[in-house]
């Protein structure tokens, strides 16, 4: 057994209150009817309100918003009791009665009557009074006098019961979600093992996704912590490449980025906070199902879920630089991002297009280059002023003479040429000039692979 | 019935003794001799292919070269997981294929190699995963194999020449070897007919002297310390 913990049961719904956004903007929080004596002082919030009637074409129905509410109580580890009413104070009714069903304003009335008189706002001794004059459900209420109700039980009662069949108005204050999102679960066992950590984040990924959807928003770098007992709190960050609200995918990454982490000591307690939403508007659904261009997003998936599991340097594009120093003209580079890659069935009939339109650099004919260059040229033996690598080489074409770069301090002299090994591999050689350090005269530079 | 039988033979997963398989999805090699060998005409996609060089630098990306670059301008990405070295953006752009699609992954271990492989491969953006395993056995290749056939796109695979004799999943293997001055392509396994005769192909590496045209230069001739740098050595000179 545990005691309620109203603290905890308010974060919750505040938590909630910000995933349920996404169906609505109109999310109230509710106050608890009876507020428990001991907890006296204490906003305690025990239900959550959300006006759907202008979500109902987006969402296809009534029937689909339930779907996905439970769905997603559900992933984060929640259970719900959901009723639906044509007034807010109707439907938390029936939803503290435990009457999951849904009331349209023709029965309205005839569904309320036989709830229980405890719902209402009122304090055990006119719960008291109400039984001993034999009025145990609204409905008997409803069908004493009202002058007498008034001025017995005050007016309070009964303009709840107004409020309720939607006789007298029932303004709400709407939650305003907060401008990042931070969520904290304890564990209940403590987890040593990362791979188990993964279904906890699950939880915390899917109220960061519906947060997110509320405002229409991604982000490109999540946090979450890791609380041990006696030890610092381990940091795990994880990078997107494009703003993101895609639980799956985000759930994906962290499963990666956690194998990589070495637990120091047992986790009690996870957070996950995210700052910095981006806007990221919706995405445009094609017209017989399947999303519309998800190669790009594929794409930069592929990209974020090698670099969660390799580390973000071991993964990188190439570009070419304008420079006459081999070793200079090409670098590494973030990997191309959000490629406008066309739809899949065309690539082979694209039109190919000649040249280039954002300008690599145009090769100089009849100046090979091959497609493996060595980081650092490699000295080769010379025996009777013939280069050796494993065996003797045959020059085949050459010399280009590269001078380049006097003005960074770098220069370069070298004529280069094209060589042939004993095993018919053709590789880049360069003498320099003058010769170089220790009198070695010819360098391997490249591979024609 | 004999319309029935001509739907038979019509699947790609049917073929007679004598020719090779019919229309696989394929994209030309950009050699006609070896697309003449191929099933389907050119490099399938979506399966494995493994290329075994006799040695580094035989030609092995030159045997790839077109390919790459129909893909490349096409606007498909290229994955290089695990090559020996760095792949050079000049050699790239001579050979068609823009750097900028590019993505190069470096990796620690065999293990590591056949996880970003098989990541590549089920990505659609792919359009073509060279991927140079130090390490694979029979059950790695089978789990690459199952993800190629996800993907769609080009699954090639740099292995070493002692695996000629070795059991694998790939459906198309080719050993390459040097022979008068050329590549000669032998087609260890594809679908449909073994293939005896190796192909030989001619890649000519060293261009005929090309007309030179002082204009065609490959750094911009706007730029001011390029300028700067020949006006100084010709001052010198």
């Amino acid at each position: 057994m545990r005691a309620r913990d109203p603290a905890g049961e308010t974060e919750a719904l505040l938590a909630l209150a910000g995933w349920a956004a996404q169906f609505t903007p109109s999310v109230a929080l509710e106050l608890a009817s009876a507020q428990p004596a001991r907890f006296a002082g204490v906003p305690f919030f025990s239900a959550l309100s959300l006006e759907v009637s202008a979500s109902l074409r987006l969402f296809g129905g009534l029937a689909p918003i339930l779907a996905a509410l439970r769905q997603g109580l559900d992933a984060m580890g929640f259970t719900a009791c959901i009723a639906c009413a044509p007034t807010a104070k109707s439907a938390i009714w029936l939803a503290r009665a435990g009457r999951e069903t849904a009331l349209d304003s023709a029965r309205l009335a005839a569904g309320l009557e036989d709830l229980p008189v405890r719902l209402l706002d009122c304090d055990a001794d006119t719960l008291a009074a109400l039984a001993a004059i034999g009025a145990e459900t609204i409905g008997d209420l409803e069908r004493l006098p009202r002058d007498g109700v008034a001025r017995r039980f005050g007016r309070g009662l009964l303009e709840e019961i107004d409020r309720a069949l939607g006789r007298r108005p029932d303004p709400r204050t709407f939650f305003t979600p907060p401008p990042r999102f931070h969520a904290r679960l304890e564990l209940a066992a403590e987890v040593s093992q990362a791979e188990m950590l993964v279904f906890a984040a699950r939880r915390l990924v899917v109220q960061l996704a519906g947060f997110l959807a509320a405002r229409a928003g991604g982000v490109r770098r999540l946090v979450l912590r890791l609380f041990h007992r006696d030890a610092p709190a381990t940091e795990v960050a994880i990078g997107l490449v494009a703003p993101s609200r895609d639980a799956e995918h985000f759930t994906r990454l962290a499963r990666e980025r956690l194998a990589t982490v070495g637990l120091r000591a047992p986790v009690r307690a996870i957070t996950l906070a995210a700052a910095d939403i981006e806007p990221l508007a919706g995405e445009p659904r094609a017209l017989f199902g399947g999303a519309v261009g998800g190669a790009a997003d594929d794409w930069a998936q592929l990209v974020e879920r090698l670099r969660a599991r390799l580390g973000a340097a071991a993964v990188h594009g190439v570009a070419a630089v304008p420079d006459h120093r081999p070793e200079r003209a090409s670098r590494r580079s973030e990997p191309a991002r959000g490629q406008p890659a066309p739809a899949r069935r065309q690539s082979s009939a694209a039109a190919p297009r000649e040249g280039y339109a954002a300008g690599p650099p145009r090769c100089i004919p009849g100046a090979p280059r091959p497609f493996w260059l060595l980081p650092q040229p490699r000295p080769l033996a010379e025996i009777d002023s013939v280069p050796h690598h494993g065996g003797p080489l045959a020059l085949l074409a050459g010399p280009e003479r590269i001078e380049s770069g006097w003005w960074d301090g770098d220069d370069v002299a070298r004529d280069y040429f094209i060589a042939q090994t004993p095993d018919r591999a053709l590789v880049w050689i360069f003498r320099p000039r003058p010769s170089g350090p220790d009198g070695v005269n010819w360098y391997l530079h490249g591979l024609f692979a | 019935m004999s319309s029935l039988l001509q739907a038979i033979l019509e699947r790609t997963d049917v073929w007679r003794g004598a020719a090779p398989a019919g229309a696989a999805p394929s994209i030309t090699s950009g050699f006609p001799a070896l697309d003449a060998a191929l099933p389907g005409g050119g490099w399938p996609t979506g399966c494995l292919v493994e290329i075994l060089p006799r040695h580094e630098g035989i030609g092995e990306l030159r045997l790839l070269g077109p390919a790459l670059a129909g893909l490349s301008r096409g606007g498909r990405c290229l994955a290089w997981i695990a090559p020996p070295h760095l792949p050079y953006a000049p050699a790239l752009a001579a050979a068609g294929i823009d750097p900028a699609r590019l993505l190069v992954v470096r990796t620690r271990s065999p293990q590591e190699t056949l996880w970003a492989t098989e990541q590549a491969l089920r990505a659609a953006a792919c359009g073509a995963v060279l991927a140079w395993p130090a390490a694979a056995r029979y059950p790695d290749l089978r789990r690459l194999q199952l993800a190629a056939e996800k993907g769609e796109g080009l699954a090639v695979l740099f292995r070493a020449p002692q695996l000629r004799a070795e059991a694998s999943p790939a459906p198309l293997r080719l050993a390459l070897d040097t022979a008068n001055g050329g590549l000669a392509v032998h087609v260890l396994k594809r679908r449909g007919a073994p293939l005896a005769a190796p192909v030989l192909l001619q890649q000519p590496i060293v261009a005929r002297p090309a007309a030179a045209d002082p204009a065609d230069h490959a750094v911009d001739r706007d730029q001011p310390s390029a300028a700067a740098a020949r006006d100084s050595r010709r001052a010198h000179a």
